[in-house]
């Protein structure tokens, strides 16, 4: 599988995570001496005159600290951000491959360049999905080439929010209308925000929704009147199950009664969705929706200004 | 020493101290590997044992058992299952190559939940010290 966003990450490989980086410390006695303590390793060679450290130091005396990163690049910087946007905002270390050239040894004062290797496709694994970066770092002392380390971390969406993350990077769309030759000129007076009604120009009776022939006299003959936008709700019901993508229950949905007489169904929005009320006076309002793929505009029915109910 | 010696195993406590201690000691200040509410908030259900930290268990590893004039020239690990506070970690290591005087050995290190850690080290170790097979070194 493949995504937009494998492609754009890609881009990163082969440019500088680190340039010309610094350790923080020269290797010293007192780092080596708390690694031997908490990984309890009583190797003599790492103690005493002529001490070295321990080969798997190498990475401790790159790493940023407390206080964070100095001397990374650009290009690593945006790269993370680009995976903290899609959601994948936690990081977990999977591999490290390491190469000793020469021991380190108190004194020794590194510096480091990072380049980015790779970065996988989108993978799923047990903690979530993301995308497998790896790095490669040159540790030198001087001019000599020390040791290599390459590096790579897992940055993913975590599982508990997986669902949440993908919803933000691929909000769902509302349902789009099924505009046919029978109501596209409804659609288009939305679209103008205007609410067209049709009338049949044989019997003036109006009809809503629309439809090719009037159910009064069975004309095809009609033309349109504009609603003037004021209504009340004549009935409605509480959306609280199933939920649908793009839409978050409990949400009222009315059937509006049109003060020219047809009724339309559509949301009662601006109010509670507990304090929609048969007989309560509303007005046509016309929303964008879904601004991003194309906008859906919808009429929606908000309370009467002055008569929102308590 | 010949390819298919067997390196007794070694039991590492999991311990909350081990844990932030080899975070701390490795200057990796990541708050999955001390604050257990964050950790759990990224998805984890504790704290767990960094990259770095292993790291340097398997070093130590190797070098209790071949000794002090064992050289480790190249640690690669990949890891699986998080090693959780109050889980057991046993490491065990297997002889695949031996030239002249460099081993290749495979280390695998398994903890309650799973593999914790698979890897691969290359060392010299000095001709003078002779290491009996599947002996402390």
């Amino acid at each position: 599988m493949d995504d937009e966003l494998h492609a754009r990450l890609k881009a990163y490989e082969g440019r500088p995570a680190a340039v010309a980086g610094v350790g923080r410390d020269p290797v010293n006695a007192p780092m080596i001496r708390h690694w031997c303590e908490a990984t309890g390793d009583r190797n003599p060679a790492y103690t005493g005159p002529g001490a070295i450290a321990p080969p798997t130091m190498l990475q401790a005396w790159i790493m940023g600290g407390l206080s964070g990163h100095e001397g990374r690049a650009q290009a690593y910087d945006e790269l993370l951000s680009l995976l903290d946007e899609a959601g994948c905002t936690s990081v977990v270390a999977t591999d490290c491959e390491q190469e000793y050239l020469r021991p380190l040894r108190p004194g020794d004062e590194v510096a480091f360049d990072t380049v980015i290797e790779s970065v996988s496709r989108r993978k799923t694994t047990k903690l979530g999905t993301g995308y497998f970066v790896t790095t490669r770092t040159d540790v030198r002392v001087g001019e000599a080439l020390v040791g290599t380390h390459r590096f790579r971390i897992l940055k993913y969406a975590p599982n508990r929010r997986e669902q949440k993350a993908q919803d933000r990077q691929e909000r769902p769309r509302r349902p789009r209308p099924v505009v046919n030759r029978d109501n596209a000129g409804f659609w288009e007076g939305v679209r103008r925000h205007r609410l067209l009604v049709q009338r049949c120009t044989a019997c003036d009776t109006l009809r809503f929704p629309w439809l090719p022939g009037c159910n009064a006299c069975g004309s095809a003959e009609w033309d349109t009147v504009e609603a003037g936008g004021e209504g009340t709700v004549f009935s409605y019901v509480v959306m609280h199950h199933p939920s649908f993508p793009a839409f978050s229950p409990p949400y009222a949905i009315g059937l509006i009664e049109l003060a020219e007489g047809v009724r339309i169904i559509s949301n009662v929005v601006d109010v509670p969705y507990d304090k929609v009320r048969i007989g309560m006076p509303v007005e046509l309002e016309f929303r964008a929706y879904d601004d991003e793929d194309g906008e859906l505009v919808l009429p929606v029915f908000r309370p009467r200004a002055g008569e929102v109910a308590a | 020493m010949k390819a298919g010696d067997e390196l007794p195993p070694l039991e590492i406590g999991i311990t909350r101290t081990l844990i932030v201690a080899g975070a701390l000691a490795s200057r990796d200040y990541q708050d999955v590997h001390h604050d257990p509410e964050l950790a759990r908030r990224k998805g984890s259900p504790d704290i767990f044992m960094n990259i770095l930290t292993t790291n340097g268990l398997v070093g130590r590893y190797l070098t209790d058992h071949f000794g002090p004039t064992a050289v480790l020239r190249k640690v690669a690990i990949r890891l699986g299952a998080p090693n959780y506070p109050g889980d057991t970690m046993v490491l065990k290591g297997r002889v695949e190559e031996f030239d002249g005087d460099t081993a290749v050995v495979r280390v695998t290190g398994d903890n309650g939940i799973g593999r914790h850690v698979t890897g691969t080290v290359t060392l010299t170790v000095a001709a003078a010290v002779t290491v009996p097979p599947g002996g402390a070194g």
